[in-house]
């Protein structure tokens, strides 16, 4: 289970804008979540409501965005079914997956400034 | 303060930000990567469950590389015991052990940190054996130039698509314990098109550490990644110097 360790680099992360531009409070918190990120968004979720009490991130609200993972053939961009072989039987070419779908990005903080 | 109403409150000020969570991983990877690649070491980054047999090919490419002439080194991963480590050593591979606590998978800073005192320099090839999980380790950049997935046929064929996320991101997977397949009841071309469901350009080697069968596939292909990195060296293959950034690793070689 590594949502923990990624929460806590999550955390710094925020605690460090925050402090950085003098805010009171952090309001919320961003995250885009891709499919294909290795994150289980529950997982994550519940990291978050551990780890962070005691910290800058205590009375923020964690705001997830998932994304799909999406494969098509990089050609004819046909879009393949789940479960699909990942090869265009049309083009023979590999699929490509979209973009964000391995996203795991802290998108944006929200902060109160005096 | 609130600009709108002149109310006295905090103002909400939203920053955006747009970065990788694992920024700070990625740039340690980065650095292990221009340690590697400016001493013209292969680093491959092995992964796959506990028992797939990650020491066991180790050791049986051990035994082929002293054919080819390449040093090998490892540093293996355990959550304790450095048994693995004690393995490879025995098979005449310099290693070390990273015993990671409670940490499922290997990061670029318990990496970055065993290369300290390590004669990784050394080796023409160095693995880095991941802690058994399919999981954790696929998303952790280490600095390696592969990614290799060891799964074994004892395992099930439909492991890849439980396991999108591990197998989409491997260069080439091992299907280890062949010799298993007559007393099994794996289908390995069920096996094959599992893969085929998750990796778009799947590459996979079958083997089997004990009777010998694939090794000269498994160190074809080893050859094969590590072409760009002898050719950087200017062919033979020791003596390796010891600057840094020497900018001509192997070109386009960014994994995952």
């Amino acid at each position: 289970m590594h949502e923990y360790s990624l929460i806590q680099a999550l955390i710094s992360r925020v605690e460090d804008e925050a402090r950085r531009r003098g805010a009171t409070r952090v309001h919320a918190i961003r995250v885009r979540l891709g499919a294909l990120s290795g994150v289980e968004p529950d997982l994550f979720t519940s990291a978050w409501e551990l780890a962070r009490a005691g910290t800058g991130c205590a009375e923020a609200a964690l705001r997830l965005e998932r994304v799909e993972a999406v494969w098509s053939c990089p050609r004819c961009k046909k879009v393949f079914a789940p479960g699909d072989v990942l090869r265009c039987a049309d083009c023979r070419e590999p699929a490509a997956l979209n973009d964000g779908a391995d996203a795991l990005t802290l998108d944006q903080v929200e902060l109160e400034v005096p | 303060m609130c600009q709108t109403c002149g109310c006295g409150d905090a103002a909400l000020v939203p920053v955006e930000l747009h970065e990788r969570i694992l920024a700070e991983n990625e740039k340690t990877a980065r650095h292990n990567r221009e340690h590697f690649v400016g001493a013209g070491v292969l680093a491959v980054n092995v992964m796959g469950s506990p028992g797939s047999g990650k020491t066991a090919l180790l050791e049986a490419t051990a035994r082929g590389a002293a054919a080819k002439g390449w040093r090998l080194g490892a540093v293996s991963a355990d959550l304790a015991t450095d048994h693995d480590a004690r393995r490879l050593a025995a098979a005449g591979i310099p290693s070390r052990s990273i015993t990671t606590g409670q940490a499922c998978h290997l990061d670029a800073e318990l990496v970055h940190r065993a290369l300290h005192d390590f004669p990784w320099r050394e080796a023409d090839v160095f693995f880095i054996e991941n802690v058994g999980n399919l999981v954790c380790p696929a998303i952790y950049d280490l600095g390696q130039a592969a990614n290799v997935a060891v799964l074994s046929v004892t395992e099930g064929e439909d492991k890849p698509l439980k396991y999108p996320v591990m197998f989409q991101a491997v260069d080439l997977v091992v299907v280890t314990k062949c010799d298993l397949v007559p007393h099994l009841d794996v289908d390995l071309a069920k096996l094959h098109d599992a893969l085929a469901r998750v990796m778009p350009a799947p590459r996979a080697i079958e083997l089997s550490a004990k009777t010998g069968q694939g090794v000269d596939a498994w160190l074809a292909w080893l050859e094969e990644q590590r072409a760009p990195f002898a050719a950087a060296e200017g062919a033979p293959a020791h003596g390796h110097g010891h600057g840094h950034g020497r900018g001509h690793g192997p070109g386009g070689h960014e994994h995952g």
